[in-house]
Formats: structure tokens, C-alpha cells, sequence
């Protein structure tokens, strides 16, 4: 399992079209891919589920990859999540 | 051919099909299946076909407005393809052996109040996005039309009354006119009509019936006459008249280029109401010397969310660059009463007209307010910009106003942004209360406008949109006309400009009056300029006054 922390910069959070973009690049990978926000966690593939976490600017969430992909999967998600939020 | 009569609010002949426009109900029922595989299916197939929509969807907002706005069909794809959201519809099913629909509605309303419950705002709005997509199935599911006109040739709207955000769906150029059971003539259904150059009749009551559907049919909106399947003689005669009034408007536009001017010379400027960012060509065909009204909620209207700042710069920008350098006074956001997008979240009132509407949404949420001041100001650099405020009643107001905007300068100039410090702040005089104290409003701005319809409606105690009224309801009550008198009264003693920008201000049967008054702007819908010049040209003020045209105003 591959596990890293990030601290969100877009100052409108991770909304509507970002979240949107993040589960469809998360969907791409066959491991298992879970975001966490303090003491709530949700599956990256899922976009409601995502966006019901409210993750605001300056939020630090940790997001933990699980699965034969597991290494892309990492490398990928984290630089989108630098380079969209 | 049967002949039915309304009232026609909007000028011009319209030959065409008629299309029945029903807003469904869809009632959702609560039925028990067997084969919970075939209902999910059903669900499914409804579920994909909704994805080919939104596709469908996008790739026109894409090529029509631009990919940023079309981003919300992206969305709502992604969406309608979540797990969880589908899982619970195949639960329900499976489960509790229920229908598609019924599963869908419960589902709709678990995740919709998943979202309206969240702290953050901006992801409450998004509860209508949940309503969206789960309707859009829904829809599919009873096999309800989707658009509001689904026909390939321009058609003749028929409806029981439009709802603006209804009006806004159109594709305008389906639109031949407007016939309506219920409304009065100061609708939307009517003020679009006139603003898009086509004939709209209201009031046919239950006449107008929806077997009438797809059968060609004949409307003239000078005298309210619907013709059904009309007989070669009367399709014959139509054709001569719809000629004859393009005719006269042809006429009208001999005028084009020519001075507002009186005979005694007296001038007056003559400017153009829109509504939309499309409307513009119209002014300037018709030759507007600035738009007097730029009504920006339209941009709310059209919108699922807020506009940001960006979005509603480049409008703004567009329009003040289109009339090149030409005046455009905008009118910031006039949301409430009869104007309601779903996202502003404003529960519902027992008196909206007299209740959380315009400049009082502005003045409570600020940072709407702030961020269509700053996209204005940013604007500002690109033409001649000029900004004013509705539903003004106290000094408190103005100054609070005036503070607010001072504070929005101050960013733009912390943040090196470019913008017109001298853009010229005005007020909408449309409450009674406004225009008895405008002696001490006209001390703070440099311009008034007199809402003429808004006036009348606050001053008569009379609801615009009630058809039962229409017969207590004089728009010429000399109630009305001293208000407007005072009004100019008091702009000029302190010395500045006063427009009129209602309905009334097209009205050639008081173009004498306000020309006597002094006002000093009249702003129209664009089909109404020519007429309206021809008015002023054929007019000897000095004349009217002699003859004591105010005195019974004073």
C-alpha cells in the first residue's frame, strides 16, 4: 500500500469539476484508491461520496492506493492533485 | 377554422404550427415487481440514454457558449455514472421489490438531502444538481419530452403561462409567438414577445386547448385572434398583412440615423432595454444611442450556480465593447418575486414582490454583490459603463451601496486591475418610497431611472402578473404621473439626468408629458425606438406646456 498526505491550494476546494476529473482519473486504476479527510474516508472512484467530503482549501487529505497498479497509480494521482488543486 | 380571442400584448402576425407546451407532473407511484433484474434494466437503459443527452448537450453548449459553461453536462455524466448512486436505485429494488421511478425518487431524495444538509454552501447548491440528473431519468423513465420545444421548424408556443427560466430554455430561434391561457400584458410571456420583434396574445383562458397541438394555425397579436387551421381566404389575407407590417416597419427605419429631437428642439436621448447579450444587435439595428437597461439576471437565470466573476466580466465586457462606446447602463442582479433560480436558495415567501428581492439579496449576501461590482468595474475600461441599483427605499441603502462599491475600487487597486474610476452610479426609482424622498437620493448618484412597471405595480397596490386585475389596473394614473414628475422635479433641481426605463417610457400617449417633464432619457424596447422618435419628432413641447399638459400633476 502506498500512502502520501497533500494539502489542497485551490482556493474553491475540491469541487464540482475537480472532483469530477479526480474520480474519473482514479476510475482509470485498478487498485483500490481511498481519500481521507480527518476522520472521514471515501472511495477516490466515487464522485458523490467525494464531493460530500467538502474538502476546502489549505484541507490536508491523505489519500492511500492499494493494488497491483498501485505505484503508476500514485505518481498519477499525485501529480494531478499538484497540478488541479 | 376556429377562431379564438385573447388579449395580444405583442405586436405582429405569426403563421405556423402550433406546439402545446405542458409542464408535466410526473407522479411518482409506489407499485410492487417481480423481475428486479428487468426493473433495473429498465432503470439502466433509462440511466445511458440520459448520458447520451448530457452528451448531446454538451457538444452544443460547447460550440454554442464555450466550454467552460459547458462543463456542468460534463458533470452532471460523471454524476449520473457514481456508484453509489446507482447502487442505491438497484438496493431499493432489489430490496423493498419496488418500481424504477419509485426507486429513483427515493434515491433522489436521499443523495439531495446529503447536499442541502453540508455546511459549505457552494455544496448545498449542488443538491440541485442531484434533482437535475435524477428528473432527467425520470423524464426518460415516463417518457416525458426533455425540451421545451422539440420540433425542427419554428412553432408557435402555446402554454398555460411561462415561467422566465422557461422562456430562457427557448431556442429563440424556434419561436414564431407566444399564445398563453393565463398571464396579463406585463408578463414575460408578453415583454419577451415584444423584446424578440414577435406577436404573443395571453388570456385565452381554457379555450386554448391542447388538441390544438401540431395544427396550423394563425395568430395576429393587434387583436388577440387565433385562427385554427385557417381557410385559404383568411391564410391569404394574413399573408397581405404580415406584409404590410413588415412594410411599416420598414418605414420606421426610414427614420433610421435621425435626431430625437422636437420641433421646438428639444432633445431627447432614446435608448434600448435588454435582456440578454443577444438583444444587443437589435439596439443597435434599431438604432438605440446607448442601452438604458442591461438586465443582468439573466446571467443568474441561465445559470445553475452563481456566475463567477470571470464569466460575467466577459459579458459585460462583450456588450460595453458591442455598442462602441455608446452608453450601457447595467442594472445589477434584480433576482426575487417573479424571478427565482433554484441555487439562490430563498425560501419561499408569503409576499414575494414585497419580500427578499434585488438590491436586499445584495446588501445580505455581499460577496454576490461584490463579485458582479468587481466583474463591472474590470469591465468598466472597455466602453462606457455605467451601473444602477434596483429596488431602492432609503438613503441607507445608497450609502451603503456606495460604501461597498468605494471598498470594491480599493481591491481592484491593491491588485493593480485595471478600471474606470468615474463610472457613473445611479438608482432604479421603482418603489413609491424611493421617489417621495429622491429629493435626498439625487444628492448621492449621478443618475435616476424611473421602473415604470415596478412603480406602478408598489403605487396601485396592484400585482402585475394577476389577469383579474387588468381592469382596476390604469397605467396612466395621475398617481403615477406626479411621482414621475417629481422625480425629474428633483434630479434637476439637483442637477442630474432622469430616464424612464418601464414599459411606460414606449407608451407614445405620454411622450408628450415626459418630454414637458424634462426627462431626459427614454429607454425602449428596441422595436419601439423608431415609433417613439417618430413621436418625438412630430411633437412642439413648448406647445403641450401652453396648453398645460402638466397641470394636473403639479
Amino acid at each position: 500500500m502506498k500512502e502520501f498526505t497533500y494539502v489542497v491550494k485551490d482556493s474553491a476546494g475540491i469541487h464540482a469539476r475537480p472532483a469530477g476529473l479526480l474520480a474519473k482519473k482514479a476510475a482509470g486504476f485498478k487498485s483500490d484508491i481511498i481519500i481521507k479527510k480527518g476522520e472521514k474516508e471515501v472511495a477516490a472512484k466515487k464522485l458523490l461520496a467525494l464531493m460530500s467530503l467538502c474538502v476546502k482549501c489549505e484541507d490536508q487529505i491523505t489519500i492511500a492506493i492499494e493494488g497491483e497498479d498501485e505505484d503508476t497509480a500514485y505518481t498519477e494521482i499525485k501529480a494531478f492533485l499538484e497540478e488541479n488543486l | 377554422m376556429i377562431i379564438l380571442k385573447g388579449k395580444g400584448v405583442s405586436d405582429g402576425i405569426a403563421i405556423g404550427k402550433l406546439y402545446f407546451y405542458e409542464r408535466k407532473q410526473l407522479l411518482v407511484e409506489k407499485k410492487m415487481i417481480e423481475d428486479t433484474d428487468r426493473e433495473y434494466e429498465r432503470f439502466e437503459d433509462a440511466r445511458v440514454k440520459a448520458i447520451e443527452q448530457l452528451d448531446a448537450l454538451y457538444n452544443k453548449a460547447v460550440e454554442e457558449i464555450g466550454e467552460e459553461e459547458a462543463m456542468i453536462f460534463e458533470m452532471h455524466k460523471m454524476m449520473l455514472d457514481d456508484e453509489d448512486y446507482c447502487d442505491n436505485v438497484k438496493e431499493i429494488i432489489n430490496n423493498e421489490k419496488v418500481n424504477a421511478e419509485y426507486a429513483l425518487q427515493q434515491t433522489k431524495e436521499t443523495f439531495y438531502e446529503m447536499f442541502s444538509s453540508m455546511d459549505d454552501e457552494y455544496m448545498r447548491g449542488r443538491a440541485s444538481d442531484i434533482k437535475d440528473i435524477s428528473d432527467r431519468i425520470m423524464k426518460i423513465l415516463f417518457n416525458a419530452p426533455t425540451q421545451i420545444i422539440e420540433s425542427e421548424e419554428p412553432v408557435i408556443i402555446a402554454s398555460d403561462d411561462l415561467l422566465p427560466s422557461e422562456t430562457v430554455q427557448m431556442d429563440k430561434e424556434k419561436l414564431l409567438g407566444f399564445v398563453t391561457m393565463y398571464g396579463s400584458s406585463n408578463s414575460h410571456t408578453a415583454i419577451l414577445g415584444r423584446m424578440m420583434e414577435i406577436p404573443a396574445i395571453i388570456n385565452l383562458q381554457d379555450k386554448l386547448k391542447a388538441i390544438y397541438h401540431d395544427k396550423q394555425v394563425i395568430i395576429d397579436g393587434f387583436t388577440g385572434e387565433i385562427y385554427i387551421e385557417p381557410d385559404n381566404k383568411t391564410y391569404n389575407k394574413y399573408i397581405e398583412k404580415q406584409r404590410e407590417h413588415e412594410h411599416n416597419k420598414e418605414l420606421l427605419k426610414q427614420l433610421k440615423g435621425l435626431e430625437n429631437i422636437t420641433l421646438d428642439g428639444r432633445k431627447i436621448d432614446i435608448y434600448a432595454n435588454i435582456g440578454h447579450i443577444s438583444d444587443a444587435e437589435s439596439a443597435l439595428t434599431n438604432d438605440a444611442g446607448g442601452v438604458g437597461l442591461f438586465r443582468s439576471e439573466f446571467l443568474y437565470l441561465e445559470n445553475n450556480d452563481y456566475p463567477t466573476e470571470e464569466q460575467q466580466f466577459e459579458i459585460y465586457k462583450h456588450i460595453a465593447e458591442k455598442m462602441g462606446g455608446k452608453k450601457v447602463i447595467i442594472r445589477t442582479l434584480d433576482i426575487g418575486a417573479d424571478k427565482q433560480a433554484d441555487y439562490f436558495a430563498i425560501p419561499k415567501e408569503e409576499n414575494p414582490a414585497l419580500g427578499y428581492r434585488a438590491i436586499r439579496i445584495c446588501l445580505d449576501r455581499e460577496y454576490v454583490f461584490k463579485t458582479q461590482l468587481r466583474a463591472l468595474f474590470r469591465a468598466s475600461i472597455y466602453g462606457k459603463i455605467a451601473i444602477m441599483f434596483p429596488m431602492i427605499i432609503s438613503l441607507n441603502e445608497v450609502k451603503k451601496i456606495k460604501q461597498i462599491v468605494d471598498e470594491v475600487k480599493l481591491e481592484l487597486f491593491n491588485e493593480s486591475i485595471p478600471y474606470n474610476r468615474h463610472v457613473e452610479l445611479g438608482i432604479m426609482i421603482e418603489t413609491p418610497a424611493a421617489a417621495i424622498i429622491s429629493d435626498l437620493l439625487a444628492k448621492e448618484v449621478d443618475f435616476f431611472s424611473i421602473g415604470t412597471n415596478d412603480l406602478t405595480q408598489y403605487t396601485l397596490a396592484i400585482d402585475r402578473q394577476n389577469q383579474m386585475l387588468e381592469d382596476f389596473c390604469d397605467p396612466h394614473h395621475p398617481a403615477i404621473l406626479r411621482l414621475i414628475k417629481t422625480v425629474a422635479d428633483n434630479a434637476h433641481r439637483n442637477g442630474i439626468w432622469v430616464g424612464i426605463c418601464g414599459e411606460l417610457g414606449a407608451d407614445a400617449a405620454l411622450t408628450e408629458e415626459f418630454l414637458a417633464m424634462g426627462v431626459d432619457e427614454l429607454s425602449v424596447r428596441p422595436s419601439a425606438i423608431f415609433a417613439l422618435r417618430k413621436k418625438v419628432r412630430e411633437t412642439n413641447v413648448s406647445e403641450c406646456l401652453k396648453a398645460g399638459i402638466l397641470d394636473p400633476y403639479k
